[in-house]
C-alpha cells in the first residue's frame, strides 16, 4: 500500500485530521452532559406531550389575526431596518478588511505586504468585537437605554450582524477568483474600480445568498429579543406562553414558518437572476 | 527608449528561478516576438515588463520611469500607459463582453465615470469599433461565459486595444484560436501597433507566426536570452538548441508492422 508507486503525500496528514477530529469530539459529548436517554423516560414524555398538545387547534379568530399580522410586520420591519443599518457599516468594513482590494498583493503573487496586513488587523478586531457579544446582550443593554420597544431590536441586531456581514464578505471577497482584479490594477485601475469590475461579478450571487439568509437569520433573532421586549412576534409568543394559550403560540411558529419559507424562495429567485 | 532591463532576475516564491539576469533594450516603436519552451519564462519576462512584477534583483525602466522606485499611485499612472494581454483573459464569467472591453480604461477613468459605466456602458461605439478589428462586434451584448476560448482572448485583445496603451505587451494572444484567425489577429494587433508607434512586445509559441509578423526575435530558455537577432537571421540550428528537449523521449514504435490494409479515402 506504501510503496512509491501509489503513495499520496497527503494520506497521512489526512488520517491524522480524522483521529484529531474523533478525539477532540469525545470530550466535546461529555462536557456538554448530552444524554439522550433522558428524551426517552416516561415522565419527560408525558411533559412535553401536555405542552405540544396544548398547541392544537391554531387560534385563527380576527381578532388574532389582526395582532399576529401587526406584530408579524414589525418583526419584519426590525429585521429589515437591523439589515439595512449593519449593510451601513458591514460594506465599508469588509472592503477594508479583505485581502481582495490590495495592490501588492496583485504583484506579490496575491500576499499583501506585512505593514498592510498589519492594518487589516483593527478592522478585524472591530469587527470580532461586534459579532462576539450576543445581539440578546446587546438587546437587554438596549432596552434600558431607549425603553421597551423595537428600537432596542433593531440596534442589536445592526450592531451584532454587521460584525457578521464584514467578516463573511471580507472573506467571499478573497474566496473567488483574484485575477481579473489583479489583471485591472496591474493595467492602472484604482482598487474600487478593480472591486467592482474583477471581484463583485463572480461574488455576487454569493453575496446574494448571505445577505438573504443573515435577513431570515435576524428575522429569528428578533422574535428572540422579543422576549426581552424588544417587540414584534417574540413579545406576543412570549405573552401568549406565560397565559398558556398554547393555540397562539402555534398559529405564530406557523406564521414563522411562512416567513423561513419566503426567505428561502426569494433566496432562490436571486441566485437564479445572479448565476 | 521604451524599454530596458539590466541583470533582472526574478524568483518565485516557492524557490523557482523563472528568469536569471536578463539584458533587454527595446526602442519605442519596436514590435518584438519572444520565443521559447513552454516554461522558459516568456510569461514572466512579459509579467516583469508590464510592471506587473517586480524583479528579485537587476534594474527595470519602462517608458522612461523606473516602476518600483514609484509612489503606488505613480505607478498605477504608469501602469494605465502599459497594456498587456493575457493568455487567458481573466473576465469575470457574467461580465457583459461591452463591459469587459470598457474596463480597459479604468486606469484612465474617474472612479464615478467607473461606477456610471458599470450601470449603463459609456462608449458602446468604441467598444464596437475594438471589437469589430477582431470580427466579434455581433457578441457585444453575450456574457463572458457565453463564448470559447477564443473568442474571449479576442475579448482581451480589444480591451487592450480600447485601452490604447503605449507599450502593449501580449502574453500568447492567439494560442486558442485557429490558423486563419491568428493571423488575422497577430496582423491587427501589428497593425494597430504601427499606425499608433506603439511597442509591441508578444510571446508566441508558434515559430512561423513569430518570423512571419516580426522584425525581431528574443530566444528564452531557462530564464536566459539565448538569442535576440533579426528574424532574417534565425536559423534552424538555433530554433533546434532552443526547444532541444533531453527529457522528452519519443514512445517506443510498437516493432509489430501491422499488416492492416487502411483504405484512404
Amino acid at each position: 500500500m506504501l510503496n512509491r508507486d501509489t503513495r499520496d503525500p497527503a494520506a497521512l496528514p489526512r488520517l491524522l485530521l480524522t483521529l484529531l477530529a474523533l478525539v477532540l469530539l469525545w470530550p466535546g459529548i461529555q462536557l456538554s452532559e448530552l444524554d439522550l436517554g433522558v428524551l426517552l423516560q416516561a415522565d419527560s414524555q408525558s411533559e412535553m406531550g401536555r405542552f405540544v398538545a396544548a398547541f392544537w387547534p391554531p387560534t385563527h379568530d380576527a381578532d388574532f389575526l389582526q395582532l399576529l399580522l401587526d406584530a408579524t410586520l414589525q418583526t419584519l420591519a426590525i429585521a429589515t431596518a437591523g439589515m439595512a443599518l449593519a449593510l451601513l457599516l458591514a460594506i465599508p468594513a469588509s472592503l477594508l478588511a479583505s485581502r481582495a482590494l490590495s495592490l501588492s498583493a496583485a504583484s506579490l503573487g496575491g500576499r499583501p505586504k506585512p505593514l498592510a496586513q498589519l492594518l487589516r488587523w483593527p478592522v478585524r478586531g472591530l469587527l470580532i468585537f461586534l459579532r462576539s457579544v450576543p445581539e440578546i446582550v446587546w438587546a437587554l443593554l438596549f432596552v434600558r437605554a431607549v425603553g421597551l420597544g423595537p428600537t432596542a431590536g433593531v440596534l442589536a441586531i445592526a450592531i451584532t450582524y454587521s460584525g457578521m456581514l464584514g467578516k463573511v464578505y471580507a472573506e467571499i471577497f478573497e474566496s473567488v477568483d483574484q485575477r481579473p482584479a489583479h489583471a485591472l490594477l496591474q493595467a492602472g485601475s484604482g482598487r474600487l474600480a478593480a472591486f467592482v469590475y474583477g471581484i463583485l461579478p463572480n461574488a455576487a450571487a454569493e453575496l446574494t445568498s448571505y445577505t438573504v439568509y443573515r435577513w431570515e437569520c435576524a428575522i429569528r433573532a428578533s422574535v428572540v429579543m422579543g422576549f426581552v421586549g424588544a417587540g414584534g412576534l417574540g413579545q406576543q409568543i412570549d405573552l401568549s406562553m406565560r397565559m398558556f394559550a398554547g393555540g397562539e403560540v402555534a398559529s405564530m411558529l406557523l406564521t414563522f414558518l411562512l416567513l423561513v419559507l419566503l426567505a428561502d424562495q426569494l433566496s432562490r429567485v436571486l441566485r437564479r437572476r445572479l448565476a | 527608449m521604451t524599454l530596458r532591463l539590466s541583470g533582472a532576475s526574478l524568483s518565485h516564491g516557492n524557490g523557482v528561478h523563472a528568469l536569471r539576469g536578463v539584458d533587454l533594450h527595446i526602442a519605442a516603436g519596436e514590435q518584438v516576438a519572444i520565443i521559447g519552451p513552454s516554461g522558459a519564462g516568456k510569461s514572466s519576462l512579459l509579467n516583469l515588463l508590464a510592471s506587473a512584477l517586480q524583479p528579485s534583483s537587476g534594474e527595470i525602466q519602462l517608458l522612461g520611469e523606473q516602476p518600483w522606485q514609484l509612489s503606488s499611485s505613480q505607478r498605477q499612472r504608469l501602469r494605465a500607459r502599459i497594456g498587456l494581454v493575457h493568455q487567458t483573459p481573466p473576465l469575470p464569467a457574467r461580465q457583459r463582453v461591452v463591459t469587459a472591453v470598457l474596463a480597459g480604461k479604468l486606469g484612465q477613468w474617474s472612479l464615478g465615470k467607473s461606477l456610471l459605466n458599470l450601470l449603463h456602458p459609456l462608449d458602446i461605439p468604441g467598444a464596437r469599433r475594438e471589437l469589430a478589428k477582431l470580427d466579434l462586434a455581433d457578441k457585444l451584448f453575450a456574457q463572458c461565459q457565453q463564448l470559447s476560448g477564443g473568442q474571449l482572448q479576442r475579448v482581451g485583445i480589444a480591451r487592450v486595444l480600447y485601452q490604447a496603451p503605449e507599450l502593449l505587451l501580449a502574453d500568447e494572444p492567439v494560442s486558442a484560436m485557429d490558423p486563419v484567425l491568428a493571423e488575422h489577429t497577430l496582423n491587427v494587433l501589428c497593425r494597430h501597433a504601427e499606425q499608433h508607434g506603439v511597442t509591441l512586445v508578444a510571446s508566441l509559441h508558434a515559430v512561423e507566426l513569430a518570423l512571419a509578423h516580426f522584425p525581431r526575435i528574443i530566444g528564452l530558455r531557462d530564464g536566459q536570452i539565448l538569442f535576440d537577432r533579426p528574424a532574417g537571421e534565425v536559423g534552424q540550428a538555433q530554433l533546434d538548441a532552443l526547444y532541444a528537449n533531453e527529457q522528452l523521449l519519443s514512445p517506443p514504435t510498437p516493432s509489430v508492422t501491422l499488416s492492416l490494409q487502411i483504405p484512404r479515402c
